[in-house]
């Protein structure tokens, strides 16, 4: 299966990735290739088969409701690109008139 | 003192023992010969002055009577374990300057037990690709050369990892394997490497790829030497809800030579098309060597083999596109300078990320997208069931698996670069193991006509990492290999 430019566009809006058009027409045929690639496994009979999300027979373990952690804001925010008054600080998301 | 940095982790602690040196002038002698290979690029962030205050901590440890399972050893640490005060980059530019205010568990554990940490090695971005040359900080060289002269890739993603210690300017170190990314590497810098079973070391603190694959694991020259340091760093911890209760075992009192009647299998289906001959006589040299030592062969198959790899770049995209989701710019790392938030999310990112973690991010955006993740999703994880039920069927008849590291030995820096798949394919004998989360170890075991390194790999049933280290030392006492990189011939002479 082939990726055209729409869907590159697609799957980068939902990647959060910016791209323009040389960037997608560049791209879509590596991401076909790979697409390409993965497709073998539609070969494989996989009828009733479990999926398999975890390797290792653990059961996930329960801890007791309590708080172990905090009172680090100034390590929370140590890396921070922008903060202030131990905020993070993002640009402006209110819309503007136009 | 130069020689000091040509010894063993088993043999420097026995020196540090009989005061024959200290752990100063043990990280000193490493320190200078990490200086003196620059030109590999194995190091993302140096901590020669870091070093020296550990190494000398050691020594006042060891004089007051305690001594860790690897107190005042130097090593190198992969840049994708956080570090506190230390730049974790993960060897990407969305992450230069991060500074993590939290030591991961595994370096904790090193730490703990005594080890001296020369520097943040390098690796592929994100832990993605197979030869080191996705790194937003240059590509790293591995010290073997052929007759050519040319720079050849380490294998990745743990290649600073592996070249570090092929050009002994540390003495072991670690590494993380999603797919190979130890072994691999280990196989092209002719040493020995190991990913434990997952679940043995935590994951916590360190940068996440791909979470239901990801493990940290070890490389050193000695089979020995990888199960101190695996014993020194493994163990269960709270803080990841994967990592096992399961006991650590002295994983190096598992060598005891004898592999009398074990069962050694051999799965047909990794006999794969265009492998070299050299590969595949070095394969049959493997058998030759434990049948010799007692042990039985026994022909195994694994029928969805060929399966594994795409698996694999489905799996592990789709997990990546979610852990990859939080460099947004707002918390840590790289922000773009834009007027408006998503275009900020969006600038941050096509910036931040370089060119193969952006194509996986892409993949697994698609493959987890409405209308697509049943089709490749679902499926991927159904086949991975029957990738690790070929396993555990073949257990039945066998109690470890031999098979080559790798297809190829190190390549020319470059190669490969042309297709995505073609560098994928680096992993084909690496991957089946990964995905069914069993331990794995690559011991160097010849040389190609060209004089690069080739591995044999081990793998063992779940938990019983003590199968590869008994077998992995038989191997390394047959294989005998002694030869050393040209980088460090040339720079003897």
């Amino acid at each position: 299966m082939s990726m055209d430019i729409n869907t590159v566009h697609k799957v980068a809006r939902l990647a959060a990735l910016d791209i323009d058009d040389a960037g997608a027409e560049k791209i879509a045929p590596q991401l076909s290739n790979i697409l390409g690639f993965i497709e073998q496994l539609s070969e494989v009979n996989t009828e009733g088969v479990e999926p398999l999300a975890n390797v290792v027979d653990i059961e996930l373990a329960l801890r007791k409701d309590e708080i172990t952690d905090g009172d680090c804001r100034e390590k929370v925010l140590a890396n921070a690109p922008e903060e202030t008054q131990g905020f993070f600080v993002v640009p402006k998301v209110v819309e503007q008139e136009s | 003192m130069s020689d000091l940095t040509h010894l063993t982790i088993a043999e420097a602690l026995k020196g540090l023992e009989n005061k024959d040196f200290t752990s100063v002038e043990l990280t000193e002698a490493h320190i200078k010969a990490g200086e003196a290979a620059k030109d590999l690029n194995c190091y993302i962030t140096e901590t020669p002055d870091q070093a020296m205050e550990m190494a000398k901590a050691s020594d006042a440890k060891r004089a007051s009577g305690q001594t860790g399972i690897l107190e005042g050893i130097p090593l190198a640490i992969k840049d994708l374990f956080c570090t506190e005060g230390v730049q974790t980059t993960a060897a990407s530019h969305i992450l230069e300057g991060f500074v993590p205010q939290y030591e991961s568990t595994v370096t904790a554990n090193l730490f703990g037990e005594g080890a001296v940490m020369l520097g943040k090695a390098n690796l592929d971005e994100f832990a993605m690709g197979s030869s080191n040359t996705t790194s937003y900080f240059g590509n790293v060289i591995n010290p073997w050369r052929a007759e050519d002269g040319a720079d050849r890739t380490p294998g990745g993603s743990s290649g600073g990892s592996a070249s570090a210690v092929a050009a002994r300017i540390a003495m072991g170190a670690t590494g993380t394997d999603t797919g190979g990314s130890i072994r691999q590497p280990a196989a092209f810098c002719g040493i020995a490497g190991v990913k434990p079973t997952y679940g043995r070391c935590s994951r916590w603190g360190t940068v996440a790829f791909a979470s239901s694959l990801d493990q940290a694991g070890t490389f050193a020259r000695t089979v020995e030497d990888n199960a101190l340091m695996l014993r020194a760093m493994s163990g269960h911890d709270p803080k990841d809800s994967t990592s096992a209760q399961h006991a650590v075992p002295d994983f190096a009192a598992a060598m005891t030579g004898d592999i009398k009647g074990l069962k050694v299998g051999i799965p047909k289906e990794y006999r794969v098309d265009g492998m070299p001959a050299e590969i595949e006589a070095l394969w049959q040299k493997g058998i030759e060597w434990l049948k010799g030592e007692g042990a039985e062969i026994v022909d195994v198959s694994l029928p969805h083999t060929k399966y594994a790899l795409p698996t694999y770049y489905i799996i592990a995209p789709a997990e990546a596109s979610s852990n990859l989701a939080r460099y947004d710019g707002v918390k840590y790392g790289y922000r773009a300078d834009e007027s408006q938030l998503s275009d900020m999310y969006k600038k941050t990112r096509a910036e931040g990320f370089g060119d193969e973690v952006k194509r996986r991010i892409m993949i697994g955006a698609y493959v987890l997208s409405a209308g697509y993740y049943d089709a490749y999703y679902i499926k991927a994880q159904q086949v991975r069931r029957q990738i690790l039920n070929d396993f555990l069927e073949a257990y039945k008849q066998c109690d470890v698996l031999l098979t080559p590291t790798a297809p190829s030995s190190a390549f020319v820096i470059g190669e490969n670069e042309d297709d995505p798949i073609k560098m994928y394919l680096n992993d084909v004998f690496t991957v089946p193991a990964s995905l069914a989360g069993l331990p794995g170890m690559s011991v160097p075991a010849g040389l190609d006509a060209a004089g690069l390194p080739l591995g044999l790999q081990l793998i063992s049933k779940p938990w019983d990492e003590e199968m590869l280290f008994k077998v992995g030392g038989v191997i390394e006492k047959c294989a005998n290999f002694s030869a050393l990189p040209q980088d460090l011939i040339k720079k003897a002479a």
